[in-house]
């Protein structure tokens, strides 16, 4: 730990529960991870992803989760990424071939562009879906999109409609006045107490978290 | 002896235009989503040249639930249910690593009892998932006969698991910091018997398959996976050890008091689709040891951390008689098991490979971010190497070498 940080002074500790963990800067993350695969015996990429931290400068984070075969120990490398609705990142899949359906799914997931992947589609969700579902702002019900199928399109004249989100899921909120902690439906489409107004424009409130603080 | 020279005029040119006759435009073919070679809905778009593949193209996300969103959405302990639903042919085994994970972030540590009644839990998961890996791949390579042998002895585990939480299939057995509940009176003698019918089936699977001449044709050297591809390519669990490097997390990082327990690890040499059969065949013998050592040295005592007061709610008879734990038991339901901000990332040596949690928490009962690195997204995105080159009906073999589900793939 102390020689990776000789090694590499850019990087700053981070908080972490269990494993050391380093936040680096974009423009060195190449050089750091492939240092650590090639020098300091992080040869196994065990997971890369991203956060969304919303309200906070910049808003999205890629976490790589590094493990060393040989030594048994694990490293977490987190990167900013500027750039909103945008956010950008390198590849590394030349480092690691794992990475390339972990990239796919921080772009299909959160829209991270990862510049020099060789095949950046979606993944879970289909092509040509117009959303990135885990960021804060989608809704958990999900959205109505139209199906990818021209052909079931014209034929159904259907589209795909979120969920109903009638019972569930029920737990208190963690913030705001007591009077708004009992349990309810998260996304409150079915609460009787709010006025159609607000529901017709549920796609544009803030998350959860920062509604209660109004 | 006079040499005569023969002239043949340009045999490539000539070569190259009778390929270019017989050889028409390459052909493009979807497996799945509905087909029974793929074991649930994946998708393989391959093209064909001839009867060998020369590209291979896996469509995932049919099975795609969002349960990252669900989990931003609902209390640690309301997301087990959901847990059970990832790989759901050893569903107690991702409870456990769940709870692990999220005690990890709460830096707690469950008591003796706990521990090994889940490595039991564990091991008896690694079992059930094996079970069907094993005879499922059999029967990929049109040996049917396995499959009834491993199944007939699994729904006995399945009566374990009914003993154990009421439920047979979907489990929700752990809670944070804790289990459901303790284990029933006799359940350890009633495992024990279990292992011992279990035994002979391991040995005749065994005895059916592994030295079988139609078995190994299908499977020696076919879908070679050399030590660096699996390292870079991220698989886990036996389909990394088939390829012969030696990581098993029970051993090199343990958790659940693994490295009180004597067991091996198998390694493969060749990293074809024998190896993993081999290496999971072998996994098994191994399990049943580990389950026989912690039925032996199981420890009497709590069964869940008693002074994580504000994570594991309190007993039932407490509840209904003393006003504080009301209360506590109240918060503990509507505001979710009480997690300190922080964020950690714990794998487990699940069935199919290594399963990890990715918990960050902001404080309070819901995880602000919940990433689920799954064994069977990792395994299989190495189908795109591993797949050309290989004949069609080789597919189904490889699939079924590398063992994965499509519920926690797509999650």
């Amino acid at each position: 730990m102390k020689t990776i940080l000789e090694a590499h002074p850019y990087l700053i500790e981070r908080e972490s529960a269990d494993w050391p963990a380093f936040n680096c800067p974009q423009d060195r993350l190449m050089d750091c991870l492939q240092s650590l695969q090639e020098e300091h015996g992080f040869d196994f990429l065990a997971d890369l992803t991203a956060i969304d931290h919303f309200d906070a400068q910049p808003r999205f984070e890629v976490v790589y989760q590094l493990f060393s075969t040989e030594r048994h120990e694990y490293l977490r490398i987190a990167t900013p990424c500027g750039g909103d609705p945008d956010p950008v990142c390198p590849s590394v899949v030349p480092l690691w071939k794992t990475a390339n359906w972990h990239e796919r799914e921080a772009y299909d997931m959160f829209g991270i562009e990862f510049s020099g992947h060789p095949d950046l589609r979606r993944i879970l969700m289909w092509d040509g879906y117009p959303y990135h579902p885990l960021r804060k702002e989608f809704p958990l019900a999900g959205k109505e999109v139209e199906f990818p199928d021209e052909g079931l399109r014209e034929a159904t004249g259907k589209t795909v409609l979120p969920a109903p989100m009638m019972g569930g899921p029920f737990h208190a909120s963690q913030t705001g006045s007591m009077a708004k902690r009992e349990p309810r439906a998260d996304d409150e489409s079915w609460n009787e107490a709010r006025d159609r107004a607000d529901i017709q424009d549920e796609e544009n409130l803030p998350p959860r978290e920062l509604r209660d603080k109004h | 002896m006079a040499i005569k020279e023969v002239n043949f005029g340009d045999i490539g040119a000539r070569a190259a235009a009778a390929d270019e006759e017989f050889h028409g435009d390459k052909m493009m073919i979807n497996i799945g989503p509905s087909h029974p070679a793929t074991h649930g809905v994946l998708r393989l778009k391959v093209e064909l040249d001839g009867e060998v593949v020369t590209k291979c193209d896996p469509v995932i996300g049919y099975l795609h639930r969002g349960d990252e969103k669900i989990a931003e959405n609902m209390t640690y302990n309301q997301f087990i249910p959901y847990t059970d639903r990832l790989d759901y042919i050893g569903p107690i085994h991702n409870n456990v690593t769940f709870a692990l994970a999220v005690e990890k972030v709460a830096g707690l540590e469950v008591p003796p009892r706990c521990q090994a009644i889940r490595v039991i839990c564990c091991e008896l998961a690694r079992l059930q998932s094996h079970l069907v890996g094993v005879g499922v791949y059999g029967m990929d390579c049109g040996a049917l006969t396995v499959f009834m042998y491993t199944f007939t002895i699994r729904e006995k585990l399945y009566n374990l698991f009914e003993e154990l939480c009421g439920a047979r299939f979907t489990t929700s057995y752990t809670r944070i910091g804790g289990l459901a509940r303790d284990i029933p009176e006799g359940w350890l003698g009633n495992v024990l018997k279990v292992m011992n019918d279990l035994e002979p089936v391991i040995e005749e699977t065994d005895k059916l398959l592994t030295r079988n001449r139609i078995f190994w044709d299908r499977t020696v050297g076919v879908g070679v996976v050399t030590k660096e591809e699996a390292i870079s390519y991220g698989l886990t669990g036996p389909n990394l050890r088939g390829s012969g490097v030696a990581v098993d997390l029970r051993k090199d990082v343990p958790y659940l008091g693994y490295e009180n327990y004597d067991f091996d690890v198998p390694i493969g040499t060749s990293g074809d689709c024998y190896d993993r059969w081999l290496v999971r065949i072998e996994e098994m013998r191994q399990s049943i040891r580990i389950i026989r050592q912690a039925v032996d040295q199981m420890p009497d005592g709590p069964w869940y951390a008693e002074d994580a007061k504000r994570i594991f709610k309190p007993m039932k008879d407490k509840v209904l008689t003393s006003m504080e734990e009301l209360i506590q038991n109240f918060m503990l339901v509507t505001e979710g098991p009480q997690i300190p901000a922080g964020e950690a990332y714990f794998e487990a040596e699940n069935p199919k490979g290594i399963l990890g949690f990715y918990v960050v928490s902001k404080g309070g009962g819901v995880p602000y971010r919940l990433k689920i690195r799954s064994p069977s997204f990792c395994n299989l995105s190495i189908l795109p190497k591993m797949v050309p080159g290989h004949i069609v009906p080789d597919i189904p073999v490889l699939l079924g070498s590398l063992d994965f589900v499509l519920g926690e793939c797509d999650r």
